[in-house]
């Protein structure tokens, strides 16, 4: 695909980028990752360009999946003027879910992706990013996997942006601090530079360092899902398991794919009124209050998991420090595999429980 | 109250086929373990796991979701959508190391009064010999 070279760090590449846009009037908007104020940021929707400089699309940081934040804006219609959008991967293809579940619309954006090294966990605003962010770079460059990454991010394969029209390339890229690679992947991607740019190189997104970045993580990843052996859980492994679930529900508030308005887990159906307390204490001699957190998590798992791209937000938003992305990545993947799913690799292949065949699957029936 | 020795199964059963099937059982008076408590839909891809969820939580030893044949559904192809979600749902039960034995996906036919026994018998055989539900015995649950 066409390729070309900016001099300048990815991001202030990209800002480059998008104010030429701006110029060329071939963007109104731009959705990306902010600083808000010395150590935090959050997605904005940038309408004056002069606020672009304030964009940091790849710090290392997902304080909310954009695809919820983009299913906000385009739920009732599509945008009515060309926006660039900047997200990670991860974030992309739950987009995609998520207009496939009529969630969102993609009509009048510019999907701007990279390469992902991965995000912290959000709590490390508090601490103080910037200490770390030196080592991250250094990492990106060889592919290797920091330590206190998100799980999530330390076990993707899936962090090469298939769908986006425009890709940077970080993930090793020596020279990252003062040079990056931006790749057309599009055709709408191709048509937006190239009154701009009018030197391009054709390069493909294959490199050895991104393959040994995969293998890496596939690696992290049998180990992290050999060590957690769910298929021995039962519901005693379960209890264990989401033992400090305190019923707050953040988990399906973070995640991108639980879209449901009105979730049965938050609806009147899902209320427990004294008598019903009351027979399901006399049943089992206690009761554990909140009750049926259990109930809760294995409904999500059975409603989303098939959805699941696996982005690490349910772990990082639960208070009490469960590790729920693992269990849903796991067992998403398992019914994934079931119907040969890849969620948010083509936005025309359809839910697999939204569709059937004929013949399949005879062997669950009896 | 049904004593302890008979397993106790909740059988979501579709109007259209297995509804009647049971009834046909029913009415010709055929003999079959007095397990099943019937719940009625309009179709068997009513059946949202969460209510499989809910009854295996609450402590029924088997659940049997049922509706017509494939190709024979009242709304065309409601029971595909039936096998798919429920295979989804072995598979996460498979996962997490609770018995997808005790989840079953029959199809029966509103003329098939003994077939409906047969599916009943065995499957209370089979949980007789699985034992009851270890969700009971989880109090903190």
């Amino acid at each position: 695909m066409k390729s070309f070279k900016i001099l300048k760090a990815p991001d202030e590449a990209l800002k480059e980028i998008l104010l030429s846009l701006f110029e060329l009037n071939k963007i109104k908007g731009v959705f990306a990752l902010s600083r808000i104020n010395s150590d935090n940021y959050g997605y904005a929707l940038i309408t004056d360009k002069t606020l672009i400089r304030d964009i940091a699309p790849t710090i290392p940081l997902m304080p909310a999946n954009a695809a919820k934040s983009i299913s906000r804006l385009t739920m009732v219609e599509s945008l009515k003027s060309p926006i660039a959008v900047v997200l990670r991967p991860c974030e992309l293809r739950a987009l995609f879910e998520l207009v496939k579940l009529e969630q969102a619309r993609l009509d009048n954006m510019i999907f701007i992706s990279f390469t992902c090294g991965g995000v912290f966990p959000t709590r490390i605003m508090k601490d103080g990013l910037h200490d770390k962010l030196e080592k991250y770079w250094e990492n990106i460059k060889t592919g290797e996997n920091l330590e206190d990454l998100r799980e999530s991010c330390r076990i993707c394969e899936h962090f090469v942006p298939d769908n986006a029209d425009i890709i940077l390339n970080l993930v090793g890229e020596n020279n990252i601090s003062h040079e990056t690679t931006v790749l057309l992947k599009s055709e709408k991607g191709e048509k937006l530079l190239t009154d701009k740019i009018n030197k391009f190189v054709e390069i493909d997104l294959e490199s050895e360092k991104l393959r040994s970045c995969i293998n890496k993580r596939t690696e992290v990843k049998s180990k992290i899902y050999g060590a957690f052996e769910t298929e021995k859980f039962g519901v005693d492994g379960l209890t264990r398991f989401f033992g400090r679930c305190i019923n707050c529900h953040a988990c399906s508030k973070a995640c991108p794919v639980c879209y449901c308005k009105l979730c049965f887990f938050e609806s009147a159906e899902n209320e427990y009124n004294p008598s019903t307390l009351e027979t399901m204490l006399n049943n089992r001699g206690a009761l554990r209050l909140p009750v049926d957190t259990i109930f809760y998590h294995l409904g999500r798992l059975i409603h989303v998991g098939i959805t699941c791209v696996g982005c690490g937000m349910c772990s990082d938003a639960c208070p009490t420090d469960i590790p729920v992305s693992r269990i849903f990545s796991k067992a998403g993947e398992r019914v994934q595999q079931l119907f040969e799913y890849v969620p948010g690799r083509n936005i025309d292949e359809k839910i697999p429980i939204a569709t059937f065949q004929d013949t399949e699957l005879t062997e669950v029936e009896h | 109250m049904a004593d302890n020795s008979t397993p106790r199964i909740i059988g979501f059963l579709c109007k259209w086929c297995s509804y009647a099937g049971a009834d046909l059982a029913g009415v010709s008076r055929l003999k079959m373990p007095a397990s099943m408590i019937p719940i009625r839909f309009m179709c068997s891809s009513r059946v949202d796991p969460l209510f499989v969820l809910k009854v295996f939580l609450g402590g029924a030893d088997g659940v049997l979701i049922a509706g017509c044949h494939p190709g024979d559904c009242h709304y065309q192809t409601g029971n595909y959508y039936t096998r798919r979600r429920f295979a989804l749902t072995q598979k996460i039960f498979e996962e997490l190391g609770l018995e997808t034995n005790r989840i079953r996906l029959s199809w029966i036919s509103a003329s098939e009064g003994q077939r409906f026994v047969n599916v009943i018998t065995e499957f209370t055989e089979n949980l007789k010999k699985i034992g009851t539900n270890p969700v009971k015995e989880e109090i903190f649950l």
